[in-house]
């Protein structure tokens, strides 16, 4: 075995001797751009709802939820999906969460939450993630649409103007301090901060 | 025999003396109406006056989508007595905090968590029926005058 690998290892480096090196080239840019093009579109392929929803934990739960919501039904008719608010959507940032998806692998393999209420259990913990998630990187996921530069607080209700002057022009709170269960339902919310 | 007869007798009375039932429906029964079109909360942030001193204060704010079950209470979340600080809203009234037997408690008393069973939003509409409330101040004018 041992021979066999460093027997491999010489024919790497030696230099190439029947091909020339155009055809190195050129073969080695084009299988580039095939192997590329390939993990870009399958990395796209992950990253919409169709994808998301193949599973039935987030087909049965988290997506029937959301369809009674702002973000998913509305006078105009803009809606977002699954991956837009829970995909980073800069590449190195994207590859960091999709990496981190892949304890959701595991998941549906160990059927962690295949039931309803084992999914009710877990919610507490699941939606902490995001919660943190979104806290830490300063609700960019939000951000992305809703932005703070454009918004208008004369068109918002006086409520909503006070605490948008106050809380997040100071940047001492992001919006998912207060706005959070807006896209789906809430766990139990005894000893989250900023409920009851 | 009797009773037979008598029966046949009463058959046409019982179908012909049909009971006036008040509702709201401008139609018959059987007949499906057109719903009503959606309206808009009101949602000026001005208190509203109370009709009597035992009204519970109508929301003058929207309450859309705001959730309250066993997990969350999205109206706790600013009307609670720790939240008030952060949200500048008013506190529940203190008799939230009592069981029906007056003893004070730490959180909102359980009947009376479900915040929508007596405090709604409004929206400017025409009334359905006719109203000819008077609050206690118009009755009492009303007996002044008379004297």
């Amino acid at each position: 075995m041992i021979n066999k690998l460093k027997e491999l290892w010489g024919t790497i480096r030696q230099p190439s001797r029947y091909f020339s090196l155009g055809v190195l080239t050129v073969a080695g840019f084009i299988a580039g751009i095939i192997f590329w093009g390939g993990f870009n579109t399958a990395l796209e392929a992950t990253n919409t709802e169709t994808f998301c929803i193949s599973c039935h934990e987030m087909n049965n739960n988290v997506y029937q939820e959301l369809k009674s919501t702002i973000h998913y039904t509305n006078r105009s008719g803009v809606r977002a999906t699954c991956p837009d608010c829970h995909v980073p959507h800069d590449w190195t940032d994207k590859i960091a969460r999709k990496m981190q998806a892949s304890k959701e692998v595991w998941g549906t393999i160990f059927r962690t939450i295949d039931t309803r209420e084992k999914f009710l259990a877990k919610r507490k913990e699941l939606a902490s993630h995001e919660w943190d998630r979104l806290k830490a990187n300063d609700s960019l996921e939000c951000r992305n649409c809703h932005n703070f530069q454009y918004m208008d607080f004369t068109r918002q209700g006086k409520r909503a103007e006070q605490a948008h002057s106050a809380g997040l022009a100071t940047g001492e709170k992001t919006c998912i301090d207060c706005h959070k269960g807006i896209a789906h339902e809430l766990p139990n919310m005894a000893g989250v901060e900023g409920w009851q | 025999m009797k009773k037979l007869l008598l029966l046949i007798f009463f058959i046409p009375l019982i179908t012909v003396a049909e009971p006036y039932i008040a509702n709201l429906r401008s139609s018959d029964i059987a007949s499906e109406q057109e719903a009503p079109r959606l309206g808009n909360e009101e949602n000026k942030d001005l208190k509203r006056k109370r009709n009597y001193p035992m009204q519970p204060p109508t929301i003058p704010h929207k309450t859309q989508n705001y959730r309250v079950d066993l997990n969350s209470n999205k109206c706790l979340s600013c009307h609670s007595r720790r939240q008030v600080v952060d949200s500048q809203a008013p506190m529940v009234s203190v008799t939230h905090y009592m069981d029906r037997d007056g003893n004070f408690l730490a959180e909102v008393s359980p009947r009376r968590y479900f915040c929508n069973q007596c405090h709604v939003s409004q929206q400017s509409v025409k009334p359905l029926v006719e109203n000819d409330f008077q609050d206690i101040d118009a009755i009492l004018d009303n007996k002044a005058v008379k004297k």
